[in-house]
């Protein structure tokens, strides 16, 4: 068996793709319409210390992108840049251009309020906010909106129903979200950053905190989500990556080491230190 | 042999630490005890009646606690009312606000406002704050409409400079644990709000606050019980008179001052039984306090630990 | 649907941070208030007099606090003899043996209980047990008084440090054939030693400044110590004292002696905290 066959084979992938395999130095996507986020020589310090060098990367646009790599390669950190939290932090700074749908979203002049809208973010650990339920998902609509309540009780349904919860929760609405199991508080995360309408959800190891069960429900929803929303998703499990992914990038102690369709990556990456952390030869 | 020797002094000195503990039981029964025995005399004379009367004549040998419960209630409340919203919003401002270095040097100051003793707040407030009230805040006041509250002669002295000065002696304290609830709240739960696209108010008032709060009502029961339970601060600006008026400008008294004023001056049986039985009714609205936010707090703690 | 102003939202959050730096700036505002208006009344009544005199009969001139300086130090130093072996016996028994029984939660209870205990009930406790019985006023009493103040602040802390000796350090020297006392009193002691000293250290300074608790149990006394069993004289009693005179260089005194027992408080808790803060830095 050829090594192409034999990856196949080990990520359970259908076929093999034809599309011409990437080099890292051009992470780019041939089509420049469908980019949603581009990001351009971006370089991320803590304090002294460069944990993002030199990343280039494009997002495509209603599609799953995921980044995989070792503990400790960068993988939260530049996703933590798509919506400036890094901010909140002040040893955190970063030099660069992350461009939104052509627009440099790092420039100052960019509100961040209007960015966090339009860029979701999911955790690793669910957060219920100290609310209920209902609460819970509306919070982003009472931020950034006036609506009725009978508008706000519509968005919240609808928000639900995308995140593929509102038959267990639709009789629950007034209870607390804390009391909601693991899977459902990350199902209710989700649906809290999808009733705003983001264009781009980020998601940073939203299941390695879930049991495989829930964990297969939040994938579907996330492989659901990709029509209306822009997804990139962060994760040490590299068959969840291969399972849901559209485009895949590798990460390797703060650099892109690899960018591509995620068949390439997994049967015929081009690297052989791809190949190697695909292989589970190390990480 | 001697290695023996030395193991049996094991059983003294867990008897011994045992006794100890045991000591700071019998201590508080005795308390209890000595309180009701010493207030024998004019829980008979005067009975339950003895809560709602006004009286307070030495000479007629006629007391009552009201007016001084009611200096207590209202001094304790105006702390309470003043105290909180201010240690909170300092809180606010140490964990979220504040760079490190800030914090630190504000948080040091806070601190530093608890270790003062009370009765360098009682010469502060006669001298120096009380006049400074009669001078400029109470005029001030005298022309907002308030009703009652805000009339009578501005001697400087009374309820609301009492109460004042109250609310900066509970500040630290309220202001203490608030913080270290606000610094509970993980990271990624403000994280999340922020992701939202919310700013730092809308964080705090919507997330951090709430998943707090119960934390922040334990505190407040703990300011609270120390603001009824202090005596020289009081004392000192409060006026001592047994009177109920409804303006916060009259002088009053609260239990403790009460108590300070003239316990020493109690020479009728009578007299000293009603101050004691006075003291028995602050330590036992203290201890319900305590008992209160003790379980209160424990709830909490039990409620954080999980989510 | 309207989309809520930006502007408006960012400026509710200007507004509120506004207001918090103006909270703390109000807080810092009074700590500074109260420190300067002692240092400022306080210091011009300082002289070697101050130091070495005892009070002088109301309306004549001179006289010193040195007495009740003496008084209250000893007064202090026997509160600490009392409260602080019983304090840390307490704590060891909360901390090393009956923690979680029903005693040990019984303890642990009343101990909170005491400390929030107003300081004036203890000294009217303290009237009745001591004060009655001998039928005079009498340092004694005060000491004790200061001691039940200084008792439940001990235990705590004793329990917390002790705690804090992870139980592998006991479990060595018990495998080692120690027994239990000398584990308890050499080893784990020893670990704990800078937070038990540093706790009380905090206490005694609390203890030094309180007032209530002496009202009507040392009373108050013009002339040098001689005997524990009588009115013993007193920084704190003698402020309150003095304050409330119609005279002005009592007056003056009181501030004095405020400026002396704010110092001698705040410098200890202060020297301890940054102790404790220097020491875990390290």
């Amino acid at each position: 068996m050829d090594k192409a066959t034999t990856l196949q084979v080990k990520h359970g992938l259908a076929e093999v793709a034809q599309e011409p395999v990437m080099t890292a130095s051009s992470s780019r996507l041939l089509d420049a319409a469908q980019v949603k986020i581009s990001t351009r020589n971006l370089n991320f310090y803590y304090g002294d210390h460069q944990a993002l060098i030199d990343n280039n990367l494009d997002v495509a646009a209603n599609k799953v992108t995921a980044i995989i790599g070792p503990s400790g390669c960068g993988k939260s950190t530049h996703l933590r840049t798509y919506n400036r939290i890094f901010e909140l932090y002040r040893h955190q700074r970063v030099s660069g251009e992350i461009l939104l749908d052509g627009k440099n979203l790092l420039d100052p002049n960019w509100d961040i309020l209007e960015l966090r809208r339009r860029v979701g973010m999911i955790f690793q650990k669910p957060t219920p906010f100290s609310m209920s339920v209902f609460d819970n998902v509306a919070y982003g609509l009472r931020l950034h909106y006036r609506m009725s309540r009978g508008e706000m009780q519509g968005r919240v349904e609808t928000a639900l129903r995308q995140a593929a919860l509102w038959e267990e929760v639709k009789d629950k609405l007034d209870q607390p979200g804390m009391a909601l199991s693991g899977g459902q508080q990350q199902r209710l995360c989700m649906a809290r950053a999808i009733a705003v309408e983001p264009e781009v959800v980020l998601m940073d190891e939203p299941t390695s905190a879930i049991d495989p069960v829930a964990t297969a429900k939040i994938e579907d929803l996330i492989s659901s989500l990709k029509n209306k929303y822009t997804i990139v998703i962060v994760t040490h499990n590299m068959q969840q990556a291969a399972r849901i992914s559209d485009y895949t990038a590798f990460f390797y102690q703060g650099q892109i080491v690899e960018f591509g369709p995620t068949k390439n990556i997994f049967t015929k990456p081009a690297k052989k230190q791809t190949e190697d952390y695909v292989t589970g030869r190390f990480g | 042999m001697e290695l023996q020797r030395q193991k049996n002094f094991d059983p003294v000195f867990r008897w011994l630490a045992t006794l100890c503990g045991a000591l700071v039981v019998l201590m508080v029964a005795g308390i209890f005890w000595e309180l009701v025995e010493g207030s024998q005399l004019s829980l008979h004379k005067f009975g339950v009646g003895f809560i709602f009367s006004q009286a307070w004549n030495p000479v007629k040998e006629d007391f009552g606690a009201a007016s001084s419960i009611y200096g207590t209630l209202v001094s304790t409340a105006i702390a309470m009312f003043l105290a909180v919203p201010l240690s909170l919003i300092i809180a606010l401002f140490l964990v979220e606000l504040a760079p490190p270095w800030l914090s630190r040097i504000v948080g040091a100051a806070i601190e530093l406002l608890a270790a003062i003793p009370s009765i360098i707040f009682g010469m502060w407030g006669l001298f120096v704050f009380a006049p400074f009230m009669a001078d400029y805040v109470q005029p001030f006041l005298a022309d907002v409409p308030g009703g009652p509250l805000f009339s009578g002669v501005k001697m400087g002295i009374g309820m609301l400079t009492a109460g004042i000065i109250l609310a900066l002696m509970i500040l630290p304290y309220i202001t203490s644990v608030t913080r270290d609830i606000f610094l509970m709240v993980p990271a990624v739960v403000k994280e999340s709000a922020y992701g939202m696209g919310s700013t730092t108010w809308e964080v705090s008032r919507k997330v951090t606050i709430p998943y707090g709060i119960q934390g922040i009502v334990g505190a407040c029961f703990l300011g609270l019980a120390r603001a009824i339970g202090e005596t020289m601060a009081v004392t000192f600006v409060i006026g001592n008179r047994h009177e109920i008026s409804a303006s916060l400008f009259s002088a009053g008294n609260s239990i403790a001052s009460t108590l300070a004023n003239e316990f020493t001056e109690a020479a009728e049986p009578i007299y000293l039984s009603s101050l004691v039985e006075l003291g028995l009714v602050l330590f036992g609205v203290t201890f319900l306090l305590q008992l209160l936010a003790q379980w209160w707090l424990k709830r909490t703690k039990r409620k954080m630990g999980v989510a | 649907m309207k989309e809520k102003s930006i502007a408006g939202r960012r400026f509710r959050d200007l507004l509120v941070r506004g207001l918090a730096c103006l909270a703390a700036v109000i807080g810092i505002a009074f700590l500074a208030w109260i420190l300067y208006v002692v240092m400022a009344h306080g210091l011009g009544a300082i002289n070697w007099d101050f130091f070495t005199e005892r009070p002088a009969p109301p309306g004549m001139e001179g006289g010193g606090m040195g007495s009740a300086i003496v008084g209250t130090l000893v007064l202090t130093g026997l509160a600490m003899l009392i409260g602080v072996p019983i304090g840390l016996l307490a704590g060891v028994y909360l901390a090393e043996f009956g923690g979680h029984t029903r005693l040990g939660e019984c303890v642990r209870f009343t101990t909170n209980m005491l400390m929030g205990t107003p300081s004036i009930i203890i000294g009217v406790f303290v009237y009745i047990i001591m004060v009655v019985p001998m039928k005079n006023f009498s340092g004694y009493a005060g000491a004790v008084s200061l001691a039940i103040i200084m008792l439940p602040v001990v235990t705590r802390t004793t329990e917390d440090m002790l705690q804090l000796v992870p139980s592998a350090l006991r479990e060595s020297a018990l495998a080692l054939g120690a027994p239990r006392w000398k584990v308890t009193l050499g080893v784990v002691f020893r670990a704990a030693k800078n937070g038990l000293i540093t706790g009380i250290l905090l206490a005694v300074a609390r203890v030094s400044g309180e007032t209530a608790p002496l009202l009507f149990t040392a009373l108050n006394s013009p002339y040098w110590l001689s005997s524990l069993n009588e009115p013993t004289g007193n920084l704190t009693v003698t402020i309150f004292n003095y304050a409330m005179s119609p005279y002005p260089d009592w007056q003056a005194m009181a501030w004095g002696a405020s400026f002396l027992i704010t110092a001698g408080v705040l410098s200890a808790t202060v020297f301890t905290r940054s102790l404790l803060w220097f020491r875990s830095h390290r």
